[in-house]
């Protein structure tokens, strides 16, 4: 897949000045929809090989916990090393999990998926004296080299879009390694990959591996970032957002998840303002509505409108 | 373990058993017929508790007699059932038979967070307590352990109306027709089956099976919103142990799963869930196909 420089120009240039013209609280959900892009990055992988995961917060909830017990065991803070720490835990648990996971596709794929997150907080709420129960454990504010990274500042919102660059260049690296093509390759035919001299299962395990690396690195951020870590941090509803922003951006394109990311902070910040009791309705409407008339999520109408725009000086730009 | 305990954990099980049997009969059939699973089932089950729940209260605060509760207990999920299925699949699903399975993941997953909201939209947050159906009946005791009646209800609603499914598809015309879409859809077309209304009957009957199950459990717990992705999910491993697809293995499936969660709440609670899934996978391991799945053959 070739990374479409344009786009990733115009939207770095936006997210490095934009913060420095608004108010804080966009600095803060600003913030929030980059922790949450790294997560969606890793179902919206998923995605492009055709398999749905409703338990990606399995692996953002292992991040968060990874710095909830970091702080509450060794009033360790420092995000230099607990971001490549929650990386580490969520590659360990995609390499367990993922043995069992790679055996699996389709409907079989996502509800295992689910159960196993619904197992972690199950477990995170019933070991209450570790975990803190539904209390969960406060962390504090994050350091940066023994400086502290107040939540919601320039500093903290700056580490976390430096963090969010290395992974979306993470992640094209993959998109266009022969793994990569092959994992999209699943949605399509199968035994063809193997054909290749691929094995499938590899993939699955591989790509899953990454999927759980991006959802560690993005609990770790979302934890400083709220200042708290909470069971419902693996709860199903977390992976719904995943999935919804996943699908709002389209998984054709990486950037996608960022818009899809943004976009959704926005909608979830005013569907809380004037429809507080029906934000699940509003995330399922606007699913719904996707699924059934826009399919490609924004990333496609962005490419539509792109290439109306400029269809005399490049084609499609398709991946 | 004292034959006391041992005894608890069998009732349990078969109570839990009884119950998830009523709700994945009905999502095994949609996936056998429709061949998508409807994660959506858990909010009809929800659903399905809720209108029970209000519609016993409304009958007992008008002074009739409390017998009449298990009929508005069936009311109330033949009203959610009727009223859920149809639209649910003629709006929604028709539009997406034969897509990516993702897709048809993806929609019914939204379903079911639309449902989750119009509970709380409707009923609120607050729960609902309605204990009389269960109460009237009242208990029997083995031994030094005392039961409530109630599970043999929950057992005979459950076993009547998974033989009136059995009936209908093995022993009506009904049930060869809705066979022989399953086996070709395009060649029923051509045959004049009315193929979109077997996928509509066929629907109806699994979100009337939901709702059964969350109407009938519901004078057992306190109905609040949120069990409906634990719900669906513990319903998947019974109807994944059992065969997707295959009515005969969520009955094997469910007693598997009940008796499970039974023994796992009686001593280990924390590992509640993980045992079901424990058992779950050593059976996929095994059997990828589940008990008594057809082997599908892989695509191309």
């Amino acid at each position: 897949m070739r990374p479409n420089l344009r786009v990733l120009s115009i939207l770095s240039a936006l997210l490095i000045l934009v913060p420095l013209v608004v108010p804080s609280w966009v600095v803060f959900i600003l913030t929030k929809a980059l922790f949450t892009f790294i997560a969606v990055l890793g179902v919206a992988l998923f995605l492009r090989g055709g398999q749905v995961t409703f338990g990606h917060a399995l692996f953002f909830a292992t991040g968060t916990y990874t710095v909830g017990f970091s702080v509450k065991w060794f009033g360790f803070r420092e995000t230099l090393l607990l971001v490549p720490m929650g990386a580490l835990t969520g590659l360990i648990m995609a390499a367990f999990v993922g043995l069992i996971m790679a055996r699996y596709r389709g409907v079989f794929f996502a509800m295992l998926n689910l159960a196993f997150s619904m197992i972690l907080y199950a477990i995170l709420l019933k070991l209450y004296w570790v975990t803190g129960g539904t209390d969960g454990i406060s962390v504090g504010t994050a350091t940066f080299l023994g400086f502290p990274l107040p939540a919601g500042t320039y500093p903290f919102y700056y580490f976390t879009l430096v963090i969010a660059g290395l992974i979306t260049y993470v992640v094209y690296r993959f998109l266009a390694s022969p793994l990569g093509y092959f994992f999209r390759a699943i949605a399509d035919n199968e035994i063809r990959i193997e054909y290749s001299g691929e094995s499938v299962r590899r993939v699955i395990y591989l790509t899953y591996i990454l999927a759980g690396g991006l959802g560690g690195v993005s609990g770790v951020l979302g934890a400083f970032s709220v200042g708290h870590v909470v069971p419902e941090d693996a709860y199903w509803v977390q992976s719904a957002h995943f999935v919804f922003i996943a699908l709002l951006g389209g998984f054709e394109g990486i950037l996608g998840s960022l818009m899809g990311a943004v976009a959704f902070e926005f909608i979830q910040t005013y569907s809380s303002k004037y429809f507080p009791y029906a934000w699940q309705l509003t995330l399922g409407g606007i699913m719904l509505f996707i699924i059934l008339f826009r399919p490609g999520g924004l990333w496609a109408i962005y490419e539509s409108l792109a290439s109306r725009f400029s269809s005399k000086t490049e084609g499609s730009t398709h991946g | 373990m004292d034959i006391g305990l041992f005894t608890i954990i069998i009732f349990d099980g078969l109570n839990y058993a009884a119950t998830l049997f009523l709700i994945s009969i009905g999502l095994t059939l949609v996936y056998g017929v429709l061949r998508i699973l409807n994660i959506s089932h858990g909010g009809i089950y929800g659903l399905g508790a809720y209108m029970a729940t209000w519609l016993t209260i409304l009958l007992l605060n008008k002074g009739l007699p409390p017998y009449l509760s298990y009929f508005m207990l069936l009311v109330g999920a033949v009203i959610i059932g009727l009223i859920t299925g149809p639209s649910i699949e003629r709006l929604c699903l028709r539009r997406i038979y034969g897509s990516d399975i993702h897709i048809q993941l993806l929609m019914t997953f939204s379903i079911l967070l639309i449902l989750e909201d119009a509970m709380k939209l409707i009923w609120g947050v607050e729960p609902w307590f309605m204990s009389e159906p269960y109460i009237l009946l009242g208990q029997f005791s083995v031994g030094q352990i005392v039961y409530p009646r109630y599970t043999f209800l929950l057992i005979g609603v459950s076993a009547s109306f998974g033989v009136f499914l059995v009936w209908l598809v093995r022993g009506t015309r009904f049930g060869k027709l809705v066979v022989s879409v399953i086996q070709d859809r395009e060649v029923s077309v051509a045959m004049g089956i009315n193929v979109g209304l077997i996928y509509t009957v066929a629907f109806t009957m699994g979100a009337l099976s939901a709702a059964l199950g969350g109407a009938f459990i519901a004078p057992t717990i306190s109905v609040a919103p949120g069990f409906a992705a634990e719900v669906v999910v513990m319903s998947f491993a019974v109807i994944a142990i059992g065969g997707l697809g295959n009515l005969e293995g969520a009955v094997l499936g469910s007693l598997i799963v009940g008796l499970a969660r039974a023994l796992a709440i009686h001593t280990f609670p924390e590992l509640e869930l993980a045992v079901i899934y424990l058992i779950m996978l050593l059976v996929l391991a095994f059997l990828p196909q589940g008990l008594f799945g057809a082997v599908e053959e892989r695509r191309i």
